[in-house]
């Protein structure tokens, strides 16, 4: 026997399309078939808590290796919720993104932007009992993609969060306010719903900015929430 | 509670590596764990046939008795403190991940009935802006023949979900290649 929870259907719109024309990688690697909906089991409504020991240091992107990154520093704070805005406590969230210049610290990353040798672009936290987290990092440059002419990825810092289940599983990226280039980048837009889009942007929080340190994004995190009724089964 | 909206998904890009590819992660075993080990390797392809130097593979299976290490899963079954269910395997330049871990048990499925022994696993790549869910079944198990999943799929794309027993290998060797595209297009699950 198992319990009696069943993630929502997720709701149209709400992801990208596998197959987004505009983001060129696509056109290889989406899978053509629709892919095959099955009930949710007890494979899909358990999933991976990875047991790791994270270091409070590796919340904190700033410095490495000895000494300070360059750039300017933020933080990026908020919750792990579910749709019903129930907090979700204890999750992994694991990070990654360029430095300011841009670059990633990636032996593939060919952009001709200054490493910096104390920055890692690497980062993880537990979120909270209250689905709470908090980097202390420095805001990632926009960087060239060969995707098409003059291609620029807006400024982004990657996410990957499991929550309760293999159901909520969700990696995505989080743009800042006021970006120019997020109207001209074809991953941001694959996203079809325009407020959908619009959750992916982080809000500039006076709240969360500390005097004379550090300017505060606030983005919260929403995963899959149960559905109302269990399915009957 | 405020009701909140979902977040969207998007890609992994290129340069997860560093960040989410660690060998802690790889370790699904150790020397206690209980049950038959097995070894899964495998290959990713694009619609092209070649080979994606840059996903990752992320497994998600039960123990040797057939119960998940997680709360929810309230069978009567041991739990092995030796083994938790979840591994991350990066693929190298041709394509390739290697799994090592015990062969699962069988899980309860849907109205009473009993899921065929599988891994589930969720594929992350550049060119993919959500991952893709799939599962790994093993050949010759009975249960294949009920498993509500495997049934789900339309017989002539079964097989994909199959682990092959691999010649060049041991007894407990297994080959799983995923084609994420194309004529022998790996059956993704909408869950
Ligand atoms: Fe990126």
């Amino acid at each position: 026997m198992y319990g009696s929870a069943r993630y929502r259907r997720e709701p149209i719109g709400t992801h990208p399309p596998l197959d987004s024309p505009a983001y060129a990688s696509t056109s290889k690697r989406a899978p053509r078939c629709a892919p095959v909906r099955i009930e949710q089991s007890l494979s899909e409504i358990t999933g991976p808590r990875p047991c790791v020991t994270v270091a409070p240091a590796e919340a904190d992107l700033t410095r490495w290796a000895g000494d300070a990154a360059m750039g300017e520093r933020i933080i990026v704070a908020g919750r792990v919720l579910d749709e019903d805005g129930r907090a979700i406590a204890h999750t992994l969230i694991e990070i990654w993104q360029a430095n300011a210049a841009g670059r990633y610290r990636h032996d593939h990353d060919r952009h001709d932007a200054p490493l910096d040798p104390h920055f890692s672009g690497v980062g993880r936290t537990i979120a909270g009992a209250n689905g709470a987290y908090r980097f202390m990092t420095i805001k990632p440059g926009a960087y060239p993609w060969g995707n098409h002419h003059n291609a620029w990825r807006p400024q982004h810092i990657h996410l990957s969060v499991f929550g309760p289940a293999l159901a909520t599983r969700l990696v995505t990226q989080m743009y800042f306010p006021g970006d120019p280039l997020l109207a001209l980048d074809p991953i941001f837009n694959s996203v079809p719903d325009g407020a959908a889009r619009a959750r992916l942007v982080a809000a500039f929080d006076p709240e969360l900015t500390e005097p004379g340190h550090a300017l505060g994004y606030r983005f919260d995190i929403v995963l899959r929430g149960r559905a109302a009724t269990p399915a009957v089964g | 509670m405020a009701p909140a909206r979902l977040t969207p998904s998007q890609t992994v890009g290129p340069f997860f590596g560093p960040a989410l590819v660690r060998s802690e992660l790889e370790q699904m075993v150790d020397a206690e764990t209980r049950g038959a080990r097995i070894a899964i390797t495998g290959r990713i392809f694009d619609g092209d046939g070649a080979a994606v130097p840059d996903a990752m593979v992320e497994v998600w299976q039960a123990n040797a008795e057939g119960r998940y290490d997680h709360p929810e899963d309230r069978q009567e079954k041991l739990l092995d403190p030796h083994f938790h269910g979840f591994g991350r395997f990066g693929t190298d330049q041709h394509g390739r991940f290697r799994i090592v871990t015990i062969k699962p048990g069988a899980v309860p499925g849907p109205r009473m009935t009993l899921q065929a022994p599988h891994l589930n696993l969720s594929i992350f790549a550049r060119g993919l802006l959500n991952r893709v869910v799939t599962r790994i079944y093993f050949p010759g198990e009975p249960l294949n023949q009920t498993d509500a999943a495997l049934n789900a799929v339309p017989a002539d794309r079964r097989a994909t979900l199959i682990a092959a027993i691999d010649s060049a290998g041991a007894s407990d060797s297994y080959r799983f290649d995923i084609f994420l595209q194309g004529d022998r297009e790996t059956v993704f699950f909408d869950i």
